[in-house]
């Protein structure tokens, strides 16, 4: 409970105060609309004005805040300050796409509102156009302002035309439209379906914000949203003029006509702060984009999985970071995130990459696709040369393949070295960044001047098929081999569990499973079929461990992390204790 | 590998342009607008768009996400054969049905989303694009059995956990399979 409250507090509180905020804003700016100076302009549109001014508040509210979750350099930076006071603070910053979206539906949902709203202004503008009577106060109202142009009321002048015409032609309705449709666009290209299927048309379709805030900061310069002028409601008191309407500014009357003016546009107060701090963003990206990456070794694994190991002057990460890649040879503009799959003990970092899209592709096949050994990077094949530049790298000059590496982000999950046991699970996937996990794990022993505090991993993978198991076996295999030679075979037990299988498999697994190594993985502990039995699982390793606190962490589904939480409060009994860690992937 | 099916994106963008029709029209016809008879037209037009785009196509490379409930819909859309499941069709139909849209303001929005998602449906079409139901999974043809097997396996697969994989002599009913020879107690 504590943990929830830890890791959950904080986000809740967070949110709540953007929901209060929003809320405040709305309220505040309802009313706003309900004072002397708006009755006039009410007589015409009655509350869709409030309707309609409300939700673009809310708009630049939430403009405001949506570019600064997706600048990650300078949230890395914060992250980096506050990381010294509470890791908990710190960790929120990673929940910053989570953050992005839903101040995204939020500016989705008052710009409904906001349309809604003005569709019927427009209807009643214009209707207040056709009604030609000139006993009729919307009419008079309408009057104003047709010699001077300037003084006017509705900004629809004229019965010779209709709302679409006028949205068309007046900055407001153009640039509207013109942001409207750029959000729609955003938002469909943004649906899961898309964005893990298409990364490339969600990328690019996303640029379109850029469009969408420019046509935002002009998008109130047509002062379209007029109210009376201070002199004027000296004048003309709506509460004492509104009735003598068809005798306004007659020879011996009180009252003048009215006369009005739009406000002063506001957005661009709200947003040129965040669209500087993201053109910055992006200018430190370019320049961290300039400083060369050396590939040192590419290797093609089976399943369709490349390997890429790397260095960078000055690169230091933590385990279970990841960077974000750019390979200018592939797409100029594209950069994807890749979680670390090396330790930070080691002398370069590497990253395992899946073929599954575009750029993927397109990255193994600059890498020399064709070939599926390791390869020294001044092996790759000529036909890509054009990409190459040719840098000195101690100790020797290399061709290499101009790669940009931006980051390591996300915090570091040193957690898992605080317990003496721990449970790893990772589905599918999520098993990479427990690579960087075991890995630092092992050399922090085998560098024995480091006490090291963990003394036993229990590590579970669950994987729907076998083919991408192959590198990862490499890893498991390799270091299986090291704990025999160090006799210390019983640090790290794992189990992988295969949760889907095609008949063709099953019948090889019936003739030999008797085989002291796995045939699929050729590991000793033999890989199992189904699902774990996760209640067995945590009693026997609650027997095995009396009286000690064991961290459980995963990366994988939702569904998984409910059935782990209730696993780790149902078997915390007296002694041992079962600590879920769900926030560190 | 994942090239682009422009068909999903278009799919998106329709469905998102109905919805849009829809609301323009139901504003249009509650608040009494002018002309509300075109009002009347957005709200059939985007309650057309939104049941025939709602079902999912089959994709081509890659697992098919179904929207919630979408089995019905399918069925219906599939019964439409061609005219369904050729893009030319969507993106000429599309592009007709969103023209009345832009004789009111309400429906305006809608009108240019499903033009802009008929020209994505164009885009599909040119590259060969159809529209595959969506259906529960069947049996596929058997494959030629391989010369291997020649004997019957010895126990169903998949195999249950080992524990519960030997058949106890205490307990023979509750055991996975039968075995053609009598078990006795062994020891473990």
């Amino acid at each position: 409970m504590g943990n929830f409250a830890a890791n959950e507090g904080l986000s809740v509180f967070v949110i709540l105060v953007w929901l209060g905020i929003n809320a405040y804003l709305f309220v505040q700016f309802y009313m706003n609309f309900l004072t002397e100076r708006w009755f006039y302009t009410r007589v015409l549109l009655g509350d869709a004005l409030s309707w309609a001014r409300a939700p673009a508040a809310c708009l630049n509210f939430n403009c405001m805040l949506i570019l600064l979750p997706v600048c990650r350099n300078l949230l890395s930076f914060l992250r980096g300050s506050i990381q010294c006071c509470s890791r908990t603070a710190a960790r929120q910053l990673d929940r910053n796409i989570t953050f992005h979206k839903l101040v995204a539906y939020m500016i989705a949902f008052h710009t409904a509102v906001h349309i809604i709203a003005h569709l019927f202004n427009f209807e009643w503008f214009m209707g207040a156009q056709l009604y030609r009577n000139s006993s009729s106060l919307p009419f008079v109202l309408s009057q104003i302002g047709t010699g001077d142009n300037a003084s006017y009321l509705n900004p629809i002048r004229t019965d010779q035309t209709n709302p679409t015409i006028v949205m068309f032609t007046t900055i407001a309705g153009l640039t509207g439209v013109v942001i409207t449709l750029a959000l729609i666009l955003i938002i469909t290209s943004s649906m899961e379906v898309i964005r893990r299927s298409y990364f490339e048309v969600f990328w690019y379709t996303h640029h379109l914000f850029i469009i969408f805030f420019i046509g935002l900061v002009f998008h109130g310069f047509g002062r379209i949203v007029r109210g009376q002028t201070a002199t004027s409601l000296l004048e003309n008191k709506p509460s004492q003029c509104k009735d003598q309407f068809e005798s306004w500014g007659m020879n011996g009357t009180f009252c003048p006509k009215p006369e009005f003016a739009g406000n002063p546009p506001m957005t661009w107060k709200w947003v040129v702060g965040p669209m500087i701090l993201y053109v910055c963003e992006r200018l430190v990206r370019f320049y961290r984009s300039q400083q060369k990456v050396v590939i040192t070794k590419v290797v093609m694994h089976p399943s369709k999985t490349l390997e890429l190991q790397m260095k960078r002057k000055g690169f230091s990460m933590e385990v279970g970071q990841y960077v974000f890649m750019q390979c200018p040879c592939v797409s100029q503009l594209e950069w994807h995130p890749f979680t670390l799959t090396s330790a930070p003990e080691e002398d370069h970092f590497s990253v395992h990459i899946r073929i599954v899209g575009d750029w993927t592709q397109g990255l193994y096949e600059a890498c020399g696709g064709d070939k599926n050994e390791t390869q020294e990077a001044w092996k790759l094949p000529k036909y890509v040369l054009e990409c190459r530049a040719n840098i000195f790298y101690d100790p020797v000059p290399l061709t290499i393949l101009r790669m940009a590496i931006d980051g390591p982000f996300g915090t570091a999950s040193e957690d898992v070295f605080g317990y003496e046991v721990v449970m790893l699970v990772g589905a599918g996937i999520g098993v990479t960044p427990f690579a960087s996990v075991l890995k630092s794990v092992w050399y922090k022993h085998i560098q024995e001047n480091q006490n090291v505090f963990t003394k036993k991993i229990y590590f579970y993978w669950l994987c729907p098929e076998t083919q991408a198991f192959e590198w990862f076996a490499d890893l498991l295999q390799s270091l299986e081999g090291q704990m025999t030679e160090k006799g210390m075979v019983d640090f790290l037990s794992y189990n992988i569990y295969l949760t889907r299988w095609k008949e063709t498999e099953a019948a090889h697994f019936r003739v030999h499973h008797e085989a002291e190594n796995d045939p699929i993985t050729g590991l000793k502990q033999k890989t199992l079929y189904g699902k774990p039995n996760w209640d067995n699982e945590f009693t026997t390793i609650g027997t095995k461990h009396p009286e000690k606190k064991v961290g459980v962490f995963l990366c994988g589904p939702t569904q998984l992390a409910d059935v782990l939480e209730k696993q780790c409060l149902s078997h915390s009994e007296a002694g041992v204790k079962f600590i879920f860690n769900k926030e560190n992937f | 590998n994942g090239k682009i099916e422009w068909a999903m994106w278009a799919n998106e963008q329709a469905l998102a342009a109905g919805l849009i029709l829809l609301t323009g029209g139901i504003v249009g016809v509650a608040g009494q607008f002018r002309d509300r008879e075109f009002a009347a037209y957005s709200i059939a037009a985007g309650v057309f768009v939104c049941l025939l785009e709602y079902p999912r196509g089959k994709r081509n490379k890659g697992t098919s996400v179904e929207r919630t409930g979408q089995y019905c819909f399918t069925v219906c859309v599939k019964s439409f054969g061609p005219l369904t499941r050729n893009y030319y069709v969507r993106a000429f139909l599309h592009a007709a049905i969103c023209v009345p849209g832009g004789f009111i303001l309400a429906a305006v929005l809608g009108c240019v989303c499903l033009g802009i998602a008929s020209l994505i449906y164009l885009a599909a079409a040119i590259r060969g694009e159809q529209w595959e139901p969506i259906l529960p999974w069947k049996e596929s043809a058997r494959k030629p059995v391989g010369e291997s097997i020649k004997l019957p396996p010895q126990n169903p697969p998949p195999r249950p956990p080992a524990e519960m994989r030997r058949k106890r002599a205490e307990d023979l009913e509750a055991a996975a399979y039968v075995n053609p020879i009598a078990v006795t107690a062994n020891d473990d």
